[in-house]
């Protein structure tokens, strides 16, 4: 098994020339992501890439569902399914579709709309909780998908049916589809929110393995309480004419932008 | 119908530990049987029927069997994208139960009344649509949704619908049922107006006009076969639900426009229609034309031109 921080390296490459080939969107949102999902694969989670659905696994389910590429790209670095798959992302006839797809082994569930993912991660926590498993369940969100008034149901839900299995990472870049997180609809304070909504809370740098280690590990924090990991981040992380950009959760890198951030990503 | 539905779910929960009930904060006197007797497969999700909807896929994919559960539009039109996203298009076992389907809630205003169900579940792949006509429909067709996989809609009257059936019957998901064979007019009807077909086509049979009467609990799949049976030779094919166009009317016309059928179509239905005041479920039937006085009307004029 790679080391995180080579997981993480390998995986942002695959994702850039992924989004270069298929000219699609939301690389500024993989990498910002990449760090946590390394991390997950490397470290935290309990998976059999030959058996997807194995009983004992953990549950990672996507919910924001645009952050593509790079989940893909990490399936197929531990094994999933092979890296030529990788090739057909928003292909004709590809189930390597621009938002995930259930179809692909090891995603749980196909998701793309925003605010899905939480309520489907309840009912998994619920079920597995009812089956007294040892199995947890991670979701990951986006901070703009925070405005999606399904996923406040599901947080009062969580905790009220005490789902400590549930774990609920924020990939909190800041930045939504069309503005600042502080332009649009400004989240803070965050950590105070689910705090009042009676869950454990952990604030950390989304992009510090130790960090992300030491909080996806260590959970539940409290004993009958969802957990929830607000991680901040950057959006196109790690590129320096990604980083914080708007443009970059839309546009696709061309040859030369793709050269330099493949170089930018092994230099680091 | 709603107690004919909770009873035969509670005593096929009783053997089989996949099912599961979710409701959206509504159930008062229709679901504490089950609640009580089942309290680790039972949610009151409150009324949140997007994570309602949501958390009932999540427990399909672990392998339950869930029903949710709520009144008229709430469990369907309110989550629509989870009903489509989540669970048709992952195909799970999630069943969803509305109670109070067309006018049963009449009096309490036009939010209450689910009069677009049907068309829009029906839009949707995986998703069979059932909308039975009496207690004994219900119990029978509730069997076959509990046997079958993949996501259903369920679609009850209130209470207090008359037992049309006298026996069990023979019906499945996909099949209607013809009660009464005639050789003018084909009546076809979904829901609990399947009453109102039998009255008119007594009324009519005494002017002389004999019909087939079919109830098709289950409009999709719908049952084609019998659809283009009775229609064979027959002057008038008329439909009656308590739903807009878009429902059984619509599917019934399409399929009789492909066959040899060259007689007249006629659906009954609620029509465009926006009722503003309080009605009982009579009250806004008659109005709407779904009635067997208009039925009957409808099929005289037809047959004489």
């Amino acid at each position: 098994m790679l080391d995180s921080k080579d997981l993480a390296k390998k995986i942002k490459i695959h994702a850039l020339e992924m989004t270069h080939k298929a000219n699609s969107s939301h690389i500024g949102t993989c990498l910002s992501m990449a760090d946590i999902l390394a991390v997950l694969y490397s470290e935290v989670l309990n998976y059999n890439p030959k058996n997807p659905l194995w009983d004992s696994r953990d549950r990672l389910v996507l919910s924001k569902g645009h952050g593509t590429a790079i989940l893909y790209s990490v399936l197929c670095e531990v094994g999933f399914f092979e890296s030529k798959d990788l090739d057909t992302f928003c292909c004709n006839d590809s189930y390597f579709t621009g938002h995930v797809n259930s179809k692909v082994p090891g995603i749980e569930v196909a998701t793309g709309s925003l605010g899905h993912g939480l309520p489907i991660a309840c009912g998994i926590a619920l079920a597995l909780k009812k089956s007294k498993s040892n199995s947890r369940v991670f979701t990951i969100s986006s901070d703009g998908e925070l405005d999606e008034g399904s996923v406040w149901e599901s947080v009062l839900f969580a905790p009220h049916h005490n789902l400590n299995n549930l774990n609920l990472v924020i990939d909190y870049n800041k930045i939504q589809s069309f503005g600042t997180i502080d332009e649009v609809l400004s989240l803070e304070p965050l950590t105070a929110k689910f705090e009042s909504f009676n869950w454990s809370v952990s604030e950390i740098d989304g992009h510090n393995h130790k960090e992300l280690i030491d909080a996806l590990s260590n959970t539940p924090v409290e004993k009958n309480k969802p957990s929830v990991i607000i991680a901040h981040t950057i959006k196109g992380k790690g590129i320096d004419f990604m980083e914080n950009k708007l443009a970059w959760h839309y546009k696709s890198p061309n040859t030369l932008e793709l050269k330099d951030a493949i170089n930018q990503v092994n230099k680091s | 119908m709603r107690i004919s539905f909770i009873e035969t779910l509670t005593e096929m929960a009783e053997k089989d530990e996949r099912i599961w009930l979710v409701c959206g904060d509504l159930g008062y006197s229709v679901l504490e049987e089950f609640a009580n007797k089942f309290p680790n497969r039972y949610i009151n999700a409150g009324v949140a029927e997007q994570n309602m909807t949501g958390l009932s896929a999540g427990l399909a994919l672990e392998g339950k069997i869930v029903f949710t559960y709520s009144i008229a539009n709430f469990p369907t039109l309110r989550c629509l994208e989870q009903i489509r996203n989540d669970i048709c298009y992952h195909n799970l076992n999630v069943n969803i139960v509305s109670v109070g389907g067309g006018f049963s809630y009449g009096s309490q205003g036009y939010t209450h009344h689910g009069i677009e169900d049907i068309g829009i579940m029906s839009m949707l792949p995986n998703m069979d649509v059932i909308a039975p006509a009496d207690p004994i429909e219900t119990k029978t067709l509730l069997r076959k949704i509990v046997e079958k996989d993949g996501p259903s809609y369920l679609r009850l009257g209130k209470a207090r619908e008359p037992v049309i059936h006298q026996t069990n019957i023979d019906i499945d998901i996909g099949k209607g049922i013809k009660l009464i064979e005639g050789g003018d007019v084909a009546i076809i009807s979904t829901g609990c107006v399947l009453n109102i077909a039998l009255k008119s086509a007594k009324k009519l049979l005494k002017k002389g006009i004999s019909s087939d009467v079919i109830s098709m609990p289950s409009i999709k799949p719908i049952d084609k076969d019998l659809i283009l049976k009775s229609s064979l030779g027959k002057k008038l094919v008329i439909t009656i639900e308590e739903h807009r166009s878009g429902g059984l009317g619509t599917y019934i016309s399409s399929i009789l426009i492909e066959s040899e059928f060259r007689g007249k179509f006629k659906s009954i239905n609620v029509g465009e229609n926006i009722f503003k005041k309080a009605g009982s479920q009579d009250y806004l039937n008659e109005i709407h034309g779904i009635s067997e006085s208009n039925l009957c009307q409808t099929v005289e004029s037809l047959i004489k031109k």
